[in-house]
């Protein structure tokens, strides 16, 4: 008898518990919408496979042969040519402000020493920061490598070209190499790969400045919308809108502490970082806190905008998920940016995440100034000031 | 009158989708009156407040408030005016003078003005010796004296509360309509909402809302003079019996049991008092209660309330409502 009433008990709360589920929408639309966007995200976008890695290209020779390679490496999809530079300092420009995620370098004497058979060597400067880039490049610079050896071997043994492949094509000289075949070095052609800014490719050096954007988007999205919704929640918000305080005011006033909070919370994560991770800081500290500042403001807007929409502080918790996880796992902080389908590269590039990442990462890992990640910083400002117009004119001083 | 009118309402109305929660209210509150606005819950009280401060806007209607056109120049009223809140607004994690001063540097008061407003207030609010104390441990009472202390630190010239002494204990209540006297013998103007029938005594005027329509104004005296000799007093052993039996009586309007007596409102078609008594008595001794005493009572408001519900018209020419917008 007495378990029958208990589980009657229980039914009714089951029963009560589903009402309430399906009279909240957001609560609805949470219990619906997350799964699928999570599904989505990692279904679509996700994709560990490097492809299409921004690539600079040093060709110092300029010869037939080296563009034949150079037509060869883009051919794995890995590498996508982006820039032709001329000088070491524009390449390394480019990979300090992440325009390109690694550097083809062929030197001036590239076809001579492969015909005396010295061993001609590519290097690829690869951006180590991120450690999924670098051992991608490292793949298939390694596979391209022994796979051009291998062909220049069968070839020269041969002495005709084994049907089809870019070496078809190889300048006239070099097959008139044919009987001194031996003298080619064992390995014709290498391709040295130079892990850069993290040689050792360790993650933590790749997560840690990440996770000051990834906690930073969390925290200031959330404190903010809290911090209002709760006055609303409280009743506190009816007292507030009828002194003379002004709407920005209110919402300058909700910003300022949070700004501190935020900075605080960068020094923070990177001294636990170095500490305990060693996770070095090339660049300058305050280009850095100069960095971080529109992005606090993007985020703390997006939580002013939040909280306008808001009515508890459990439906500003869920709105801010929906921002978040999109956040999370299309800005490149988890999953190689450049490994995403591009319509998932657009929607990342429109999340400040993104771009703070690239900030971060440039100037902790590379020692980028602040001048070289402008771009970046643009990118942050423009969507924090989109948020902060749309907060102003969605923060009402009134009720109802 | 000669009196200056601080806040005055014309047809205020406010509807959320259907229902209507204020009806074409018009109010016309002196200087320097406490102004009760009396009504059962939902009757549309805190709305028109909040209509009056500017928080919400109406759906027809306006209001001159202070002299300031309202909800337009809303803006300009504020510094002028301190709002308590039905549920205490202020913030539990800041101490009382914390709270207070956070108040009177939202107000703009100067720094000195300040000091001496923030220890004026703690004096006359008895909150001295509470002056560090979280606001989250006071007491109800005490959380309602402070949120009164909040809202006259900038010396507003009109006071709303409302409900502000709803949960409040009979003590407290007293004390704080001593304060509400002060303040308003100070120059200020106070419109009060309670549902505490003791407590709309006290005002100077009162409007009755119903349903969103001002149902009656005028002094509380004047509202239940003019309900006129209706109110029956019923003393018998057995009043809870003797409820069910006046139901059937075509004089009674309303009953309520006051222990073993019963307070009766006779319908507004009834003989006069004294005859209705002696009717009502023989009424339910042929019901056969036994030892009935009936005698003429005194009306109180609630009389005139219920008198008012059912649609009669006393004090001040009720709004007619349905006004168009």
């Amino acid at each position: 008898m007495r378990l029958r009433a208990s589980l009657l008990r229980v039914l009714a709360m089951t029963r009560k518990e589903f009402r309430q589920l399906a009279r909240d929408r957001l609560t609805l639309g949470f219990v619906v919408g997350i799964p699928s966007l999570q599904l989505v995200l990692f279904g679509y976008a996700i994709n560990l496979d490097v492809r299409h890695i921004p690539t600079a290209v040093l060709d110092r020779s300029g010869s037939a042969l080296s563009r034949q390679i150079l037509g060869e490496l883009e051919a794995t999809q890995t590498f996508r040519i982006v820039a032709q530079v001329s000088s070491e300092p524009e390449a390394i420009r480019l990979i300090e402000s992440s325009e390109v995620g690694a550097v083809v370098m062929v030197p001036p004497d590239f076809d001579r020493r492969l015909l005396r058979g010295r061993g001609a060597e590519i290097s690829i400067l690869a951006d180590a920061s991120n450690p999924t880039v670098a051992s991608a490049v490292a793949l298939t610079g390694q596979g391209l490598g022994q796979h051009l050896a291998a062909r220049m071997q069968r070839y020269l043994g041969e002495g005709a070209p084994p049907g089809g492949g870019a070496l078809r094509r190889l300048p006239g000289d070099l097959k008139g190499l044919g009987p001194r075949a031996d003298l080619v070095h064992r390995e014709p052609i290498r391709i040295a790969v130079l892990p850069f800014y993290n040689p050792e490719s360790r993650t933590a050096v790749f997560i840690v400045p990440g996770l000051v954007g990834v906690i930073l988007t969390m925290t200031m999205m959330l404190m903010t919308a809290l911090a209002i919704v709760r006055e609303r929640e409280r009743g506190t918000f009816e007292f507030l809108i009828a002194t003379p305080v002004s709407r920005i005011e209110v919402m300058l006033g909700k910003i300022l502490p949070y700004l501190v909070v935020g900075h605080v919370q960068v020094a923070l994560i990177l001294a636990l970082g170095a500490l305990l991770f060693q996770v070095p800081l090339h660049g300058s500290l305050l280009d850095l806190g100069v960095g971080a500042l529109p992005f606090l403001v993007a985020m703390l807007c997006m939580g002013l905008l939040i909280s306008s929409a808001a009515r508890t502080q459990f439906q500003a918790t869920q709105m801010s998920f929906f921002f978040f996880l999109p956040s999370m796992l299309l800005s490149g902080f988890m999953f190689p940016f450049e490994a995403m389908p591009v319509p998932a590269q657009w929607i990342g590039e429109v999340l400040p995440l993104t771009h703070f990442l690239r900030v971060v990462r440039g100037i902790l890992l590379k020692g980028a100034p602040i001048e070289a990640l402008l771009a970046e910083v643009a990118a942050i400002s423009a969507f924090a000031i989109v948020t902060l117009g749309l907060a102003v004119v969605s923060f009402r001083k009134r009720l109802g | 009158m000669s009196a200056e009118v601080v806040i005055e309402a014309r047809g205020l109305t406010r509807r959320f989708g259907e229902l209507v929660a204020v009806d074409a209210v018009d109010l016309s509150i002196e200087r320097g009156e406490i102004f009760g606005c009396l009504g059962p819950n939902g009757s549309g009280k805190s709305t028109l407040m909040r209509m009056l401060l500017g928080l919400l806007a109406p759906s027809a209607g306006a209001a001159t408030v202070l002299g300031h056109e309202i909800p337009r120049d809303a803006e300009h009223l504020r510094p002028h005016v301190g709002y308590m809140t039905q549920r205490f607004s202020l913030y539990e994690e800041l101490g009382v003078r914390e709270n207070l001063e956070f108040c009177a540097e939202i107000f703009g008061l100067t720094p000195r003005l300040r000091r001496a407003r923030v220890a004026s207030v703690l004096e006359e609010s008895g909150l001295d010796a509470y002056r560090e104390t979280r606001a989250a441990a006071l007491s109800g009472g005490w959380k309602q004296r402070l949120a009164l202390a909040a809202s006259t630190i900038h010396t507003p010239e009109l006071l709303v509360l409302d409900e502000p002494t709803a949960g409040v204990d009979p003590q407290s209540r007293r004390e704080f309509w001593a304060r509400l006297f002060e303040i308003a013998a100070a120059g200020a103007t106070i419109f009060v909402s309670t549902h505490y029938m003791d407590e709309a005594v006290r005002c100077h005027r009162l409007c009755m809302l119903s349903a969103g329509r001002r149902v009656a104004v005028g002094t509380p005296r004047d509202l239940i003079r003019d309900l006129g000799d209706r109110v029956v007093e019923l003393q018998l052993p057995d009043a809870e019996r003797a409820l069910r039996v006046l139901e059937g009586s075509p004089l009674v309007a309303s009953t309520t049991q006051l222990g073993d007596s019963v307070h009766v409102l006779l319908a507004s078609d009834a003989p006069p008092a004294e005859e209705s008594a002696r009717q009502i008595a023989e009424f339910v001794g042929a019901a056969g209660l036994a030892n009935a005493r009936a005698g003429v009572g005194n009306a109180n408001l609630e009389d005139v309330f219920v008198a008012l519900l059912s649609g009669e018209p006393i004090g001040d020419a009720p709004s007619t409502g349905g006004r168009a917008p």
